[in-house]
């Protein structure tokens, strides 16, 4: 079942190429029924990522259960208690490469208790594979998964459809799932859908292009996943600095280097440019970039960087540095969609932090207006409170003023968490501004839940 | 069908790709960036390893031109190769760094650690390194653990939070999301950061030959005498080998990991060169733990347990 395009991933690689390979954050969502772990599996043992003693811990595992085959699944399940009970209760880490790119795969499980999982893994994810099984097509639990990478604005989405050798290979019941799926999708505003036909189990379309079905013309799952634009054209998005760290070495031979420190959270920036400093409004002009170590005229996203500026200001960690004329607004209300990952409730009127980029802040939980059946997108009206795993929207009164971009501009400055003050608890994860692409901030009543509309809020 | 392939070095599409070492090299400067500007009292484990090199390093870049805001830990083992020893030494005293140690032979020597049957340390350095954080009131404790390391690391989060024993307990981690990181934490209590999180070993190998960073020689293939215990060569010395029923011979063999001299094996290899390194771990089909670490194999739940404990 090889092709002759394929290349040889054994092949030991040039340290050249080996070099030269972009790197590719992907998450997985659905569920063991699915066969999200023989996927996940395959992916790494077909892409010759599993190494010999994780393949014979595996199969020395496999045998002692009485397993025929290797339980490819096996290689992903990282706890004792996940593998007593067969679940995978958190997000792991998994690490793939090909010739083309690094691969860093947020491993996500796919229960219904489980969004907060598929929200961690979908937050830094370029791209999302939401995996249905073939005889089952869409169900609840596709469009929940379609609907976190929606909310998440994760840029790419594929769909694997699995299992297709238990549906004899039909192109129709294919193109049906690809359909509806597409369709669903697209209203929530995933801008770029991929739907793959696939057999984990049998490895057709994974790695190797399937014999099986002829009439699929597209990549297979790796194959698209090394071809996927990782970097974008970043000259028309908004340029955003948190300041992290103020670099003032005071020595004699630095006696006056004053370097604001951070990561690009978006767009780009050039040496000359005039600046804008957040909250208060400062302005100067960049008089250098050091690209740690190096001189540099331009950066941009997510390099780490030191900024010098002509003038001296006063500049702290948590302050946003931006261009002059291109500023986010500057706001201590915030309205924002929110998933509740901690055990104990978010409830109206709770005191909490508000960690926004390198700032955190004293805040208030005003209102909750909704909560949202990711099942279905209906709305349930004023909940009082969020449990874990629930996703709602929510008003937040900050204690100062703080520059929160929308989440839709900008997944980094859009972003935020909520943390318990007393003891540290992460509380919920937020992105200001709109929850979906195609809905506006207008349409903030409650629909009834049998509504198919329910999901514009 | 066919994929076109981009040969173009360092990227693909666009003028604004970053290679994957870029990529995580930015990462790592933004974790300890942030760890600086969050905490009061960090300090980098660092055992003359190359992943705690790499952390120096990076570190390193992240404050340059300033000094590094942290000072260093180095958990001894008291069976150290001295080829680390003496490479730790340099690298403190050219960076003006300040160097703790935690020993276990002391702990041994006082009798409030009890030597193994099986002669290793490695399990013993839990307890001179907690008391040490606790005593020092660290706060953060940078290691260069790394998740593709073993599956009980597979869901290690960046910042991971540790009780006032040091404890780890998986329930208890923060949901970590986008590049927020909670380092929030109650007195007495601290957090292991791990900013080489994304790294795989071939990462590691590839920047350090990138930055040209200089080595300890064991990491390279040279002459050593050695003899056969559970499946790895290990170096012959008075920390417990050879036992009577093991004989020494002289191998071309280098180290791919760094660790206690009683369970940490060597490979057969040729390779005097960094790329020479790299091609060879590019091509091979074990990983380095399960060729080199007695420790990780002890049992499946090995490091999940001693991780609870307090183990980095």
């Amino acid at each position: 079942m090889t092709s002759s395009t394929e290349p040889d991933k054994a092949q030991p690689l040039s340290a050249e190429q080996l070099s030269a390979t972009t790197l590719l954050r992907f998450a997985t969502a659905g569920s063991v029924d699915d066969g999200k772990s023989t996927l996940v599996g395959r992916l790494l043992h077909d892409s010759k990522s599993v190494l010999t003693d994780q393949l014979e811990a595996v199969e020395r595992v496999s045998l002692g259960r009485g397993q025929e085959t290797p339980d490819l699944a096996l290689l992903t399940d990282g706890l004792r208690a996940e593998r007593e009970q067969g679940i995978t209760i958190d997000v792991a880490y998994r690490y793939f490469a090909t010739p083309q790119r690094r691969f860093i795969l947020a491993d996500t499980p796919g229960h219904v208790q489980y969004t907060r999982n598929m929200v961690t893994g979908a937050s830094t994810a370029d791209l999302a594979v939401v995996l249905v099984d073939a005889r089952n097509g869409v169900i609840e639990q596709t469009r929940r998964h379609a609907a976190v990478a929606a909310l998440l604005r994760v840029p790419h989405v594929v769909l694997a459809v699995n299992k297709m050798d238990l549906v004899a290979y039909e192109e129709t019941v294919f193109a049906k799932i690809a359909e509806e799926f597409t369709a669903y999708a697209s209203e929530l505003g995933v801008p770029e859908i991929t739907a793959i036909p696939i057999s984990a189990l049998a490895g057709d379309n994974v790695v190797e292009p399937s014999s099986n079905m002829d009439w699929y013309g597209g990549p297979t799952v790796l194959e698209h996943l090394e071809t996927v634009p990782v970097s974008h054209d970043l000259t028309s998005c908004h340029a955003r600095l948190p300041v992290q760290y103020v670099i003032r070495p005071q020595t004699a031979e630095h006696p006056d280097y004053r370097g604001y420190a951070g990561q690009i959270a978006a767009g780009t920036f050039r040496v000359g440019e005039s600046v804008t400093v957040l909250p208060s409004g400062k302005t100067s002009k960049i008089a250098g970039i050091d690209l740690l170590g190096k001189q540099v005229d331009v950066a941009w996203t997510p390099q780490s960087v030191t900024l010098l500026l002509e003038s001296d200001i006063d500049i702290a960690r948590g302050d946003l540095i931006v261009p002059s004329g291109d500023q986010p607004p500057t706001s201590q209300d915030i309205t924002a969609t929110v998933c509740h990952v901690a055990d104990t409730a978010l409830a109206v009127g709770q005191r909490v932090l508000l960690k926004h980029t390198t700032r955190t802040v004293k805040a208030i939980v005003k209102e909750i207006p909704s909560r949202l059946t990711l099942d279905d997108l209906s709305q349930h009206p004023a909940p009082g409170e969020l449990v874990a795993n629930d996703i709602g929207r929510v008003v937040i009164r900050t204690a100062e003023p703080i520059a929160v971009d929308s989440y839709a501009a900008s997944r980094r400055t859009g972003s935020f968490l909520l943390i318990d003050p007393a003891d540290g608890t992460t509380l919920a994860a937020g992105m200001a501004g709109d929850a979906f692409a195609t809905t506006s901030e207008a349409a903030e009543e409650p629909k009834p839940a049998a509504d198919d509309e329910g999901w514009d809020f | 069908m066919t994929t076109t392939v981009a040969t173009v070095s360092e990227g693909t599409d666009s003028p604004y790709a970053l290679s994957h070492l870029e990529a995580l090299e930015s990462e790592a400067v933004h974790i300890f960036r942030e760890v600086a500007g969050e905490f009061e009292r960090p300090v980098i484990l660092f055992s003359g390893g190359k992943d705690s090199i790499l952390m120096l390093h990076l570190a390193l870049k992240a404050f340059a031109p300033a000094a590094i805001p942290f000072s260093l830990l180095h958990v001894d083992t008291g069976h150290n190769f001295p080829e680390v020893l003496e490479y730790r030494d340099r690298v403190v005293a050219e960076h003006g760094l300040r160097l703790h140690v935690a020993s276990v032979q002391e702990y041994i020597d006082a009798g409030k650690l009890r030597e193994r049957p099986d002669g290793t340390r490695n399990p013993l350095q839990t307890v001179p390194l907690t008391e040490k954080i606790q005593r020092e009131k660290f706060d953060a404790v940078f290691g260069g653990g790394r998740r593709d390391e073993e599956k009980a690391r597979a869901k290690e989060r960046v910042f991971s939070l540790r009780d006032e024993f040091s404890q780890w307990d998986p329930r208890r981690q923060r949901p970590e999301l986008w590049q927020l990181y909670n380092g929030r934490h109650a007195p007495g209590e601290h957090v292991r950061v791990f900013p080489l999180s994304n790294w795989t070993e071939l990462d590691v190998w590839q920047y350090i030959a990138r930055e040209g960073i200089e080595l300890p020689e064991i990491y390279f293939a040279h002459e050593r005498d050695v003899f056969r215990r559970s499946g790895m060569w290990l170096t012959a010395g008075e920390w417990g080998g050879p036992k009577d029923d093991e004989t020494v011979e002289k191998r071309l063999v280098r180290y791919r990991t760094v660790g206690d001299m009683s369970c940490t094996g060597a490979v057969d290899s040729d390779a005097t060169t960094l790329d020479a390194v790299i091609t060879e771990i590019a091509a091979s089909r074990l990983t380095e733990r399960g060729a080199t670490r007695a420790d990780d194999k002890m049992s499946e739940a090995a490091m999940e347990d001693r991780k609870r404990e307090g183990y980095f």
